[in-house]
């Protein structure tokens, strides 16, 4: 045993130098080389934080961040994809990709990926990559160092306190609610990640059996997790915005009409973003967030490379650049961007902890506390067979 | 002696044929080939109709194929009648260059644009409902479908509003080759009231003048994807928004019904041109029956264009508030149910270029000077040398020249892209401006060569009969006679530029980012001060461009009385 | 110099020839007149003489300037100078630039052309209008920088096209004499094509009739 840990030890402090020699060749290869960051391009304020990261990796790194600013995250895999028909294995116009749950699983199934490289980036050390950490499992789907963590998401609505005074405290309370007040909420539309994560929160509470839901998904646990699913959503549409005949495209649309006074409740997977949102004079003030009690669905936002990326090194630069401490102390500033850290604080220093207690507040940013326990994501097949079936179900 | 006229012209027909006709045909063939399930790159390889099989089971695509015809039909429909009822009522008014200027601002503005603002405008919570909320009691906007409603409806009127001036337009220009006043003089003195003269005798004479441009019109309509995205119906949208959906699906087998589908939009406008074909030999027999029977009178003298006018002109109030409110939301800060105008107002959003605004706006006009520049030389040369050959105009090429107009885009551009993917030459700013240049040169060509063929070709013969020879009279004579109408030609090819957005997203890879596909993808954002921004940007730029080609001239043949543009009378 | 027409027919594609076949001979200096009933192909004529025939149509005989065929020249090479019923000026250039246009490359010197210019202006009667916008002129001062513009060029040649039918009476012979007067004055032949019989009488040469074929 004592021979097992002197060993480990060894190669431990033996690898130190190696990965150390390792990342400098990847930052003498990264200089110079522009990254074409594929990112969804809804959001002002996470392009204005990716221009910034630009220009600090270009000042730190000699490494240009150009991002390629997506309305949906499959554009970009169906641009590998196209690269990889043509056999363009090099090259590629893509280098990063903001990724996610079905994307993720979708690339890596096809092997469009490169890696596994997390752990080869220095900042990964400041990272719980335990196997239940959020951080290791995107949608059930193990990460294996495929993809890098950069921003933490966690499922929370948004309501307008002045024309709200008492939110619905779990997601069956959506439907008294909104039989008193119709045609004053709705979802994004679960084509769109953010509708199918409301459908998702809902299964979650209202499945018999959740534990199937960490399962991949067959025709017959679908049939009983998702049947009182479907009897409660029949129950909330006809009381839905514009009768559940018509959806917000996304939840920044969605934003749009809470802040015209069309909707009264908005949802984000930012807890952040409606204090954000109220900074930039995107939202009434009086707005707050909430999370049904039993807590709600949360994940981690990641970056991964394709496999026929032009600029790896530089990709690689960026992915780390995104795991400084710093960087993610300035990524949770309010007036930044306002996302949580998906840094371990136990592993942090004094400074960089420092940094963070130091990070202004708002009335409407709540605290990690207030947000309740994080409920995991279900396995990404789920959400697939999910909003496939809300379709067929809803889509005359 | 015309050798070298018939060289310059067989090259131009080559590039054209080369550049243009072959990657179309090669994109339809592309998607063709994977609608009947062969591509390779995602391992299909077996040929057979499972990809159509699997479109059939797309939810919602029965519903989003009859919204398409709906759409397309309704509104290319609507506006020939509103646009011919205008014609009836104010042709004279309209003659000239006092029409073009009139109508030039609602042509500039790219399709994209006009949608975010009408959608504001028309909105529940938009600009219309504030107005009208003290008087009907709304303390809430109503919960009504007024964008992006089921029917399609909002989604028709946004092409009503950029499709009327365009084919009122058309119809001016052919006016002036079938001046209508002696024909008026002749009815009018037989008896037959004004609209009774234009329904019978006029239209009939421009109804070959305008067919084409009103299948360009029809074809568009049916296959947009910008404007439907923006302002048609999301559950299920049009055909065209529903491929694009498919086309960018993380299942990459997805790929298969989305080309499927590519071939069915591609069938659908196929079809709609038969069935205008149809249409019009049906009318054309009718239409003797009635006219033989010589009633004088009718619905058209009056009634009929003067509802065509209020249209109009509500449309082009609709399409003015539009840009207007654009602006007015790229200035403000807080606009909060139910004020009429911003509580706040802030230059944040113009003060930012970085944000995205200033890239996109230098990638946008080097786009459109590269483009207009490459088409108007092409449509010079092309020209110039049926000129020099002393060649009466190739029919057949210059009805190819519309193909790019005519096969809608989702069918043949993921085709072509792969293509280009193929050949390394995919996601540059070079693959884009080609790709623009394929609907970029049809308009230039277009718009030039009538006001090129129909130039008084006694003064090529003068200049060649004082000894100048082919260059000369090219250079000194033809460029600057034709000032005017060349850079009218390149006033609209900048707007077509400004406009593209399919084209830029496909062949750019998502790269090259322009005011338009910035103001798309925003449009689906939070923050409407940023797009409106980027929209108000995007429907100045060409505007701009009129405003040069309607001064540049003006100002260089300041002193040469038959070059200016008639005088308003 | 003379312009010698021999056995020349034209005729589109495979139509009947436009007119039966012409001869025609003019000395230089002399005014040679060529009538016949509209439509016979009198415009077409000159088009083929000076090199302009459109693509399709076909020519038989020849033409010859000096005993030289100039059927195989391009227009710009032919030295065959031509005058239209509307004079024809270029509108986006001025008056004296017209002029300039025209007038001969073997003149040299910014200050020689320029005075070479302003003598044709003088000799026509339009002194000082060298920056005039064509547009603002009269028709008999158009006809007349029409007509000053062809000689600058020093044709061997010239062609006209109806040049006087456009003129009021009074203009009209004085304008006739004007051109002739130049024509002879240069000794060059000259061709009119014309509706009016008193051109033909004035110019007082070689007379041809276009007939149907």
């Amino acid at each position: 045993m004592k021979k097992l840990t002197s060993a480990t030890l060894m190669a431990l402090t033996l690898a130190t130098p190696t990965l150390a020699d390792d990342w400098q060749a990847t930052l003498d290869a990264a200089k110079g080389q522009t990254v074409y960051w594929n990112a969804w391009g809804g959001d002002d304020r996470t392009n204005a934080f990716i221009a910034w990261a630009g220009q600090e990796t270009e000042r730190l790194y000699g490494v240009k961040i150009e991002q390629v600013k997506l309305s949906d995250t499959a554009e970009a895999v169906t641009r590998v994809l196209s690269e990889k028909a043509a056999g363009q294995d090099a090259g590629g116009a893509v280098d990063l990709i903001w990724i996610n749950g079905p994307n993720f699983l979708a690339m890596k199934e096809q092997g469009l990926l490169h890696g596994p490289f997390v752990a080869g980036l220095p900042n990964a050390r400041y990272l719980d990559l335990s196997p239940a950490s959020p951080n290791s499992v995107d949608f059930t789907v193990p990460v294996e160092g495929m993809e890098s963590p950069w921003r933490l998401a966690k499922f929370v609505f948004t309501h307008d306190t002045a024309r709200v005074a008492n939110p619905p405290a779990d997601m069956a309370g959506f439907v008294a609610w909104a039989s008193e007040n119709p045609g004053r909420f709705t979802h994004p539309d679960p084509s769109n990640f953010m509708g199918a994560t409301f459908l998702k929160q809902a299964l979650i509470e209202l499945a018999p059996d959740p534990a199937a839901l960490q399962q991949p998904v067959t025709d017959e646990s679908f049939a009983a997790t998702a049947a009182p699913l479907w009897a409660w959503y029949d129950a909330l549409r006809p009381h839905l915005w514009r009768k559940g005949e018509a959806f917000p495209e996304n939840e920044s649309v969605q934003q749009q009409l809470l802040n015209d006074g069309e909707i009264d409740m908005a949802m984000s997977f930012d807890p952040a973003s409606a204090a954000a949102a109220i900074a930039q004079g995107l939202l009434p003030e009086t707005v707050r967030v909430f999370v049904p009690k039993g807590g709600s669905i949360g994940n981690v936002s990641f970056v991964a490379i394709p496999y026929n990326a032009a600029h790896k090194e530089g990709a690689m630069v960026v992915a780390n650049f995104l795991l400084d401490p710093a960087t993610q102390a300035h990524m949770q500033n309010i007036d930044v961007l306002g996302s949580f850290s998906v840094l371990n604080p136990a592993r942090l220093d004094e400074g960089a902890k420092a940094s963070f207690a130091a990070l202004p507040t708002a009335p409407a940013l709540p605290a990690l506390a207030d947000l309740g326990p994080t409920l995991l994501e279900p396995h990404a097949s789920w959400m697939t067979r999910l909003t496939e079936e809300w379709a067929k179900r809803y889509t005359k | 002696m015309t050798t070298e006229g018939r060289l310059l012209r067989g090259m131009v027909l080559l590039v054209v044929g080369i550049g243009f006709l072959a990657p179309i045909a090669a994109g339809v063939w592309q998607t063709a080939r994977a609608a009947l399930g062969v591509l390779p790159a995602i391992g299909a390889t077996e040929p057979g109709l499972q990809a159509f099989a699997l479109l059939a089971e797309v939810p919602g695509i029965g519903r989003a194929i009859w919204l398409s015809v709906v759409t397309g039909l309704g509104s290319t429909l609507m506006s020939l009648l509103i646009a011919g009822g205008v014609v009836i009522l104010a042709s004279d008014r309209l003659a000239g260059r006092r029409g073009a200027r009139l109508l030039a601002p609602f042509l500039a503005a790219p399709h994209a644009a006009m949608a975010i603002g009408l959608a504001f405008l028309l909105a529940p919570s938009g600009w219309i409902a504030r107005g009208l909320a003290p008087v009907m009691g709304w303390d809430r906007p109503p919960d009504l479908a007024t964008v992006n409603d089921p029917l399609g409806l909002a989604l028709m009127l946004g092409l009503m509003v950029k499709e009327v001036p365009f084919l009122l337009l058309v119809m001016l220009s052919a006016l002036t080759q079938v001046p209508p006043r002696r024909d008026l003089a002749i009815g009018r003195s037989l008896g037959y009231g004004r609209g009774m003269v234009w329904v019978k005798v006029i239209l009939p004479q421009i109804w070959p003048l305008i067919r084409l441009p009103l299948m360009v019109v029809l074809a568009y309509a049916l296959s947009v994807v910008d404007m439907a995205l923006i302002l048609g119906p999301s559950n299920p949208p049009t055909l065209a928004v529903l491929l694009v959906r498919l086309f960018s699906d993380p299942d990459l087998a997805r790929l298969l019904p989305a080309s499927a589908g590519a071939m069915l939009q591609l069938g659908l406008v196929v079809a709609s041109f038969a069935a205008l074909w149809g249409g019009e030999h049906l009318l054309r027999g009718l239409g003797l029956i009635w006219l033989r029977r010589g009633r004088r009178q009718g619905v058209a003298d009056l009634l009929a264009p003067r509802a065509a006018g209020l249209v109009a002109l509500l449309l082009m109030g609709l399409g003015a508030g539009a840009m207007l409110s654009l602006l007015v939301w790229s200035m403000a800060w807080r606009w909060p149910w139910p004020e009429i105008w911003p509580e706040s107002g802030s230059l944040q959003a113009w003060a930012r270029p970085g944000s995205g605004w200033g890239r996109a706006l230098w990638n946008t006009a080097l786009l459109a000077f590269a483009t207009t520049g490459l088409s108007l030389m092409l449509a010079i040369a092309w020209l110039e040398a049926e000129d020099r050959a002393r060649m009466a105009r190739a029919r057949w090429a210059e009805a190819l020249i519309y193909l790019p107009l005519l096969v809608p885009q989702v069918s043949f551009l993921f085709g072509m892209n792969v293509l280009l993917l193929r050949l390394g030459l995919s996601g540059g700013m070079a693959a884009v401006i080609w790709g623009q240049c394929l609907f970029v040169f049809p308009y230039v060509m277009i718009a030039l060569s009538d006001p090129w063929r129909a130039r008084d070709r006694r003064l090529d013969r003068a200049a060649a009969a004082l000894g100048a020879g082919p260059w000369r009279r090219m250079v000194a004579v033809k460029l600057p006679v034709l000032l005017a109408p060349i850079c009218t030609a390149a006033a609209i090819g900048m707007a077509v530029s400004v406009a593209q957005y399919l084209p830029t997203l496909f062949l750019g890879a998502g790269r090259i980012a322009t005011l338009t596909t910035e103001a798309v993808t925003l449009s689906s954002s939070s923050d409407r001060r940023v797009v409106g921004v980027l929209a108000s940007l995007q429907a100045v730029l060409p505007w701009l461009a009129y405003l040069a080609a309607f001064l540049l001239p003006a100002l260089l043949h300041r002193n040469r009385r038959d070059l200016r543009p008639a005088h308003d009378a | 110099m003379t312009l010698e027409i021999d056995n020349l027919t034209l005729r589109f594609r495979d139509r009947p020839a436009l007119f039966a076949p012409l001869t025609l001979r003019i000395a230089p200096g002399e005014v040679g007149t060529v009538m016949g009933p509209s439509g016979v192909g009198k415009s077409t004529l000159l088009d083929a003489i000076a090199g302009h025939l459109a693509h399709g149509f076909t020519l038989t005989g020849d033409v010859r300037l000096n005993g030289q065929s100039v059927l195989r020249l391009p227009p710009e090479r032919r030295r065959i100078g031509l005058v239209f019923q509307d004079a024809v000026l270029f509108p986006h250039l001025s008056v004296g630039d017209n002029l300039a246009f025209g007038l001969t490359p073997d003149i040299r010197g910014r200050a020689a052309r320029a005075n070479a210019v302003e003598q044709a202006l003088i000799r026509a009667g339009l002194a000082g209008l060298a920056p005039r916008d064509p547009a603002t002129l009269s028709g008999g001062q158009r006809a007349r920088v029409a007509l000053m513009r062809a000689l600058l060029a020093e044709p061997m040649a010239l062609l006209m096209d109806e040049p006087f039918s456009k003129l009021d009476a009074n203009l009209r012979s004085e304008m006739r004499s004007f051109a002739f007067a130049h024509i002879r004055e240069r000794d060059i032949p000259a061709l009119v094509v014309t509706h009016d019989p008193a051109d033909a009488e004035v110019a007082n040469g070689p007379k041809f009739l276009l007939s149907v074929a």
